[in-house]
């Protein structure tokens, strides 16, 4: 089944299947992170730089700051939800999440 | 790669766009497939249409291109009668009402809450009377600014209206510049104030005089390449080209050709001039220019007017902004009325316009700060429309704070926006204005609001700049502003330095009082951005703090999180969209 991933309207959003499914402007928990030196980052989600899919999960690197210490960049791939029976479940955000470089190619935007 | 807008862009782009939108039109919302909303949306953009955030689904910003901020008589009746009949949506908004009109930070209009099906009337309504939403937004040459008053202003030395003229002409609804890797924003501006904003453009043309034949001859100097977005601000630089008001189009045809063949389509965030003239350089820029075209040479630039500029510039003598009333070259007057984050209720547009008729030509102009302007209104006439009670309300000789204030859109409609922003930003200035006195001296002290880092409100170029951003308080999730420091334009501009970071939206207002004091106690004849620009990183840190007062901030929420903040019930689960034509909800079960 296709799955059809975009960011969009200066990557203030990804849409999966043509629907509006994770906006900027969320703060997510990341751990076992590079982006900056804190234990656990609190990040504000201010772009989506990238997306793609990995089988079924729909990952992005996003832009934007840890509102712990400041910094600001972009965090390296991370699950931003699943896609399960044609219908996309977004991860918590403020749960703890962990971001991941990619061991092979992500496979961009609107695949088959 | 390609990305997916090229893509679609290479499908359907341009004036086509149209059809398929009225057809769209006339089927309903609904008739547009599910699976091809995104790449529609996207077109959209290209007709002024922009579909508004995640909860408001179905209804849509539309954004009418007024160059150089002009409407001509009538126009402004037309754009109310709009406004009060199509652009209302399910909720009012409590300091505008249902019904309002928001002039940009680029002279343009914009409206909300426009539904699909009624966009071929509008677009009738508009286009009968000269008006046009094309190329409003989307990839292409956006609308063109400039100093409002051109034609009308004894600060000009080059008459720049008839070029920006000329060149809305030339460059709307033309195919071989209507795709374009990313917009383009153009600058003509022929007066010594500065307020063309050249500086914060794709392509400018400032006011320049050079020898050519042994005569003086004025024109413009070229500068290309600036911009504010995406934290990687810059200003335009001058690529050493002065060309007459005759030659202004070939060298903006040569330019946005140039970058239509040269721009990065591959990443639309490094797609800007600003990122080409970063990896060419200035010379490399003129030099493929010249070479491939332009088929005359480029004279070298002329001597410009920089020196000069009022505008934004830091300085307590002038204004430089067109507010208040001034004298034409004609003898009549144009008085520019100030407009609180650009946004009026319809009620009081139509009440301008019918001002405007009466005691003007019935031209009104829009200016970069959000800003009206009436023109031609004789000096017999000046006292009676000065005694106008609409002018209570937008005056003609603000408080600083309500004269500084500008505000993008915000959360309120906008995909990208962290935080509230316009009536935030109403408060803020009343608030300001009833507890802080300004040090001596300071006449303009502008404070620009966006809410987030695309920089539609021009943050980096004000003395105050507030971006939006979030912080915890008391463990809580609040919206928050990274602050800045003495941004401006002028001979040398400057861009803000963003001293305090993840300032609750609460303690923002303590914060500018704070700074004020100790721009009052520890300064001498310095003007604030003399003040702020002496001191180093570590010193403006320890200037002030952030504080709580008995300022009230209504939003400190996530209002992303909303359908709509102003919402009795704004839950996202409670939105009554996406709607049908007259309003009515549509359900996952229709």
């Amino acid at each position: 089944m296709s799955i059809d991933v975009h960011q969009l309207d200066a990557g203030a959003w990804i849409s999966v299947n043509d629907s509006r499914e994770v906006s900027v402007s969320n703060l997510w928990r990341l751990a076992r992170q590079e982006f900056c030196g804190c234990e656990m980052a609190d990040f504000l989600a201010e772009g989506f730089v990238e997306v793609g899919v990995d089988t079924r999960a729909i990952e992005a690197r996003i832009a934007g700051q840890c509102i712990a210490c400041g910094a600001s960049g972009v965090t390296d791939w991370l699950a931003v939800g699943r896609v399960l029976d044609g219908e996309f479940r977004p991860v918590v955000p403020e749960s703890v999440h962990i971001p991941c470089r990619r061991s092979r190619l992500a496979r961009p935007a609107s695949l088959e | 790669m390609s990305t997916n807008v090229e893509g679609w862009k290479d499908e359907v782009y341009g004036e086509e766009i149209r059809e398929h939108l009225f057809e769209f039109a006339e089927e309903g919302w609904e008739s547009i497939p599910d699976d091809e909303h995104d790449a529609w949306f996207e077109r959209f953009k290209w007709w002024g249409l922009y579909h508004q955030r995640n909860g408001q689904e179905s209804y849509f910003m539309m954004r009418i291109g007024t160059p150089n901020g002009v409407l001509e008589p009538g126009q402004l009746e037309v754009v109310a009668d709009i406004a009060d009949e199509y652009a209302r949506g399910p909720a009012d908004n409590p300091e505008f009402g249902g019904a309002y009109c928001d002039w940009t930070t680029r002279q343009s209009i914009q409206l909300h809450w426009i539904r699909i099906e009624d966009v071929p009337e509008i677009f009738d309504k508009l286009e009968a009377n000269g008006l046009s939403t094309m190329q409003a937004c989307g990839d292409s040459w956006r609308n063109i600014v400039g100093c409002p008053v051109a034609g009308k202003d004894k600060h000009e030395h080059v008459d720049a209206w008839p070029v920006a003229e000329q060149l809305h002409e030339e460059f709307k609804g033309n195919d071989a510049y209507e795709n374009l890797p990313r917009k383009w924003k153009v600058s003509v501006t022929g007066c010594d104030e500065g307020c063309g904003q050249g500086d914060i453009n794709d392509l400018a043309f400032e006011p320049a005089r050079k020898e050519i034949d042994g005569e003086e001859t004025m024109g413009f100097n070229v500068r290309v390449g600036g911009g504010l977005s995406r934290k990687e601000p810059r200003f335009a630089r001058d690529i050493d080209v002065f060309c007459t008001p005759e030659d202004a189009p070939k060298v903006s045809a040569g330019m946005s050709a140039l970058f239509r063949d040269h721009g990065d389509r591959d990443d639309r965030f490094n797609a800007r001039i600003k990122f080409l003239v970063d990896e060419w350089g200035t010379e490399k820029i003129r030099n493929t220019l010249q070479e491939e075209y332009v088929e005359y040479e480029l004279p070298s630039a002329g001597d410009d007017l920089r020196e000069q500029y009022t505008y934004n510039a830091g300085r307590q003598d002038e204004h430089g902004d067109h507010i208040g009333v001034h004298e034409q070259p004609d003898g009549n007057y144009y008085v520019g009325l100030n407009v609180m984050v650009g946004r009026m209720g319809v009620d009081d547009v139509r009440e301008l316009a019918s001002l405007a008729d009466e005691y003007g030509s019935g031209e009104v102009r829009l200016t970069q700060r959000q800003n009206v302007i009436v023109t031609d209104v004789p000096e017999g006439s000046l006292d009676a429309f000065l005694d106008e009670p609409l002018l209570e309300d937008y005056s003609p000789d603000p408080h600083p704070f309500m004269r500084g204030s500008i505000a993008c859109t915000g959360t309120e409609f906008c995909s990208l926006s962290i935080v509230e922003t316009k009536n935030r930003q109403v408060r803020y200035a009343r608030w300001l204005k009833e507890n802080v006195e300004l040090p001596a001296g300071i006449q303009d002290f502008h404070i620009h609001l966006s809410g987030c880092t695309a920089s539609c409100a021009q943050p980096q170029i004000a003395d105050i700049s507030l971006r939006g951003m979030k912080t915890r308080k008391d463990g809580e999730p609040v919206e928050a502003f990274d602050i800045g420091l003495g941004g401006g334009l002028g001979e040398d501009p400057h861009f803000a330095d963003w001293i305090a970071m993840r300032v609750a939206a609460d303690e923002v207002p303590g914060y500018i009082r704070n700074v004020l004091a100790a721009y009052e106690d520890e300064s001498g004849e310095e003007s604030f951005r003399e003040f702020i620009a002496a001191r180093d990183e570590e010193e403006l840190e320890a200037l002030a703090e952030p504080e709580e007062t008995d300022y009230a901030d209504p939003y400190m929420h996530n209002t992303k999180m909303t359908w709509y903040p102003y919402a009795d019930e704004d839950e996202m689960d409670d939105r009554p969209t996406p709607a049908r034509a007259d309003g009515t909800p549509i359900t996952a079960d229709d």
